[in-house]
């Protein structure tokens, strides 16, 4: 069989397989190549969400916004507790059923290009939305969602946030769930969907269809997590990464 | 409780117990900062080193670390300490042992006697006063042969984990990594997959997958799809064609209880895998992966060093005489090793006290990609684990595991190792690359490969 026979196979799968044997060092342009996705990776991670252009984004939704405790991105990184701790706010109580919260996590390209978006689809899936103010926080960790929703009185949180970027999406957004919020909740308490972005990931109206579906199936059974499972009729979802 | 003090330059610095001078001797690192166990200052991280180079080694089996009565990981240490192997090193300090382990005189014989004698707790702290440069002098010296369907571990072979991770399992998929791996020379230490969904069903059919295609190309290794232990006795009960038994294990049994996981399942695992007798030259059935901060993320550390709740996790995986053992150095996150330095330190320390405690060590040289760490870090973590004598690594296409998001090595990289170091695969799996001209000679038969993994158009 020759070499282009070979590499026919390479569609199989998306993992960087060369299928040549003794291949030898990596094609300098394999090599520019994987350098330019650990670079773009690297540069969501460090980079920084634009807040007045996502609330813009947002308009004419009310945007509040807050800090956590990691007050820059070296501090961010090391100490994931601190990002899970607001800074000093005096978060006014909005008692909203469901509060909506946008987070930078380890990805600021995921909240420009996603957040916005699915918010909007959120909003036609649940008026309730409507109108109501979202929270913006800098610094944040998926359980900082939690001591926002439990600083408002929130009956049920929902917080989007950029996911850590891999190698082929560094773009991707996570929308994590709790059911009456408060600090010192595990993972085990929430619900998760993964993976929301335009590269072979999740749509924002997909996205949003299977978190309206959870929001209406946890309040019915008054609980998220592991009590929730989710069997909105889509294709099951892997795991979030790390 | 003891309390320790030492003096560094000028100051005097105390210590309020052995888990406190262990946490301030241990080089530099983000997981020990963030449980604020870690020194306060460099010059208190010497001192806490001068109260370890003074300390009797007995004083790990009187003083524990864990209590002994809150923790089965601790009982298996104590209980199964081996008093009569612990009797040449029995009256040093662990100052002397650092001094002994060095000596030229120290042969790996001497090493493998004394294995039994000493405790995960006795290696770590010898750890801390050692540069990295003494960690692989000494692990070098220290031969682990284990042994399934070929022998792992010998003089002058570096094995490597063939890992085909496909982020939907698709089996077609996952056989063109295994092709990309075989015809790069990887493989021999396992194929093991990280399956993306442990759904029962879905690691049977891997499971097969795998097994079908060691056959069809007569594979002189093992495989593994790495699952829970549980399921894969479930597996094994059905009939699953179950090489080697998976299980991730730390070091204290709350982190443990966090992984799902007793003492007691891990030896059910270990008897239900040599009861399965799959194994053709050797019967070492488990695989374990560790990880420094496991137990600190499961908030089960009891206040003790990341790397001395490592050389725990260790001292779990020597009482199942395991295949393999690994590290996954730098896949936690910076929160507990924070760029390139910290992860080759802990490369080595890992790869040292698994080395010295008597198991077939292996490491996952990786990273995230929120860690400040790259592809050159890896080189040179690779680069001197092979000089440490490492008996394997893990490999995907690419450096690129597009299932689990992270970067390891790529199967070219083993081919550097082996050229740089004239290290060479497990002798069974050599024999069989130079059957399939995969080892430079000849032209391989890659058709016929293609053909007998199913992969024909």
């Amino acid at each position: 069989m020759s070499v282009p026979d070979l590499r026919r196979l390479s569609a199989l799968t998306p993992a960087r397989v060369r299928l040549q044997a003794g291949a030898g060092p990596t094609d300098l342009s394999d090599l520019l190549r994987f350098q330019q996705d650990h670079a773009a990776a690297r540069d969501a991670i460090h980079g920084q969400v634009v807040w007045d252009a996502l609330a813009r984004d947002l308009d004419p939704l009310p945007v509040l916004r807050v800090d956590s405790m990691a007050t820059d991105r070296a501090t961010y990184l090391r100490r994931p507790d601190l990002g899970r701790q607001l800074a000093g706010h005096d978060l006014p109580r909005l008692n909203a059923s469901l509060q909506l919260v946008i987070g930078d996590g380890l990805s600021a390209p995921a909240v420009m290009a996603q957040a916005a978006g699915v918010v909007r689809a959120l909003i036609a899936c649940l008026p309730e939305l409507a109108g109501r103010p979202v929270v913006l926080a800098q610094g944040a960790r998926v359980a900082l969602g939690d001591a926002i929703g439990a600083a408002t009185g929130a009956g049920m949180v929902l917080m989007l946030i950029g996911e850590r970027p891999g190698l082929s999406v560094a773009d991707s957004l996570g929308a994590y769930m709790t059911h009456a919020p408060r600090i010192g909740l595990r993972d085990n308490a929430r619900n998760c969907v993964s993976n929301i972005h335009l590269n072979g990931g999740l749509s924002h109206q997909a996205a949003a269809e299977r978190l309206a579906w959870l929001v209406m199936q946890g309040r019915r059974i008054g609980a998220t997590g592991i009590a929730l499972k989710d069997e909105s009729g889509g294709s099951d979802l892997l795991p979030p990464l790390g | 409780m003891a309390s320790y003090a030492a003096t560094a330059r000028d100051h005097r610095f105390r210590f309020d117990s052995l888990a406190a001078v262990m946490a301030a001797a241990s080089p530099e690192r983000s997981g020990d900062q963030l449980a604020g166990i870690a020194a306060g200052s460099a010059l208190e991280r010497v001192a806490a080193r001068r109260v370890l180079m003074d300390l009797p080694l007995t004083t790990f089996l009187t003083d524990a670390l864990v209590p002994y009565e809150e923790d089965e990981v601790t009982r298996l240490i104590i209980d199964g300490h081996d008093r009569a192997a612990f009797a040449p090193v029995a009256s040093m300090t662990v100052g002397d042992l650092r001094d002994w382990l060095l000596s030229p005189a120290t042969d790996g014989a001497a090493l493998a006697a004394v294995a039994p004698g000493l405790t995960p707790e006795m290696v770590a702290a010898v750890s801390k006063l050692m540069r990295n440069q003494d960690l692989i002098r000494v692990a070098r010296k220290v031969r682990v042969v284990t042994a399934f369907r070929n022998s792992i571990g010998g003089a002058g072979v570096l094995a490597s984990r063939l890992q085909p991770n496909h982020p939907a399992d698709d089996p077609r998929g996952i056989a063109v990594a295994v092709l990309d791996g075989l015809l790069q020379g990887a493989g021999d230490a396992v194929i093991g997959i990280n399956p993306a969904s442990d759904n029962l069903a879905n690691c049977h059919a891997l499971l097969v997958a795998l097994d079908e295609m060691r056959q069809a190309l007569d594979i002189p290794t093992q495989t593994c799809v790495l699952t829970h232990v549980t399921n894969a006795l479930t597996l094994l009960g059905r009939g699953a064609p179950v090489d080697l038994i998976f299980q991730s294990v730390a070091g204290s049994q709350a982190a443990n209880e966090g992984f799902g996981i007793t003492l007691s399942m891990l030896a059910e695992a270990h008897q239900a895998g040599l009861a399965a007798g799959r194994g053709t030259v050797g019967q070492n059935v488990m695989y374990f992966e560790t990880g420094q901060g496991s137990a600190l993320s499961a908030d089960a550390h009891h206040g003790v060093d990341q790397q001395t709740m490592e050389a725990r996790a260790q001292g779990v995986a020597r009482a199942y005489a395991p295949l393999l053992v690994n590290t996954v150095v730098g896949f936690i996150g910076p929160e507990y090793l924070f760029d390139g330095k910290q992860i080759i330190r802990a490369g080595l320390e890992d790869h040292f006290c698994g080395k010295l405690l008597g198991l077939p060590m292996g490491v996952d040289v990786c990273y995230t990609n929120h860690v400040e760490a790259d592809q050159d870090d890896m080189d040179t973590l690779s680069t001197l684990l092979a000089q440490a004598g490492v008996n394997f690594v893990i490999a995907v296409p690419g450096a690129d595991d597009v299932m689990l998001g992270y970067q390891s090595l790529a199967f070219e990289d083993i081919a550097y190792l082996r050229e740089t170091t004239g290290l060479t695969p497990a002798p069974e799996f050599a024999a069989w690359l130079d059957a399939f001209g995969l080892s430079g000679g000849a032209l391989p038969d890659t058709g016929a490969m293609v053909r007998r993994l199913g992969l024909s158009a």
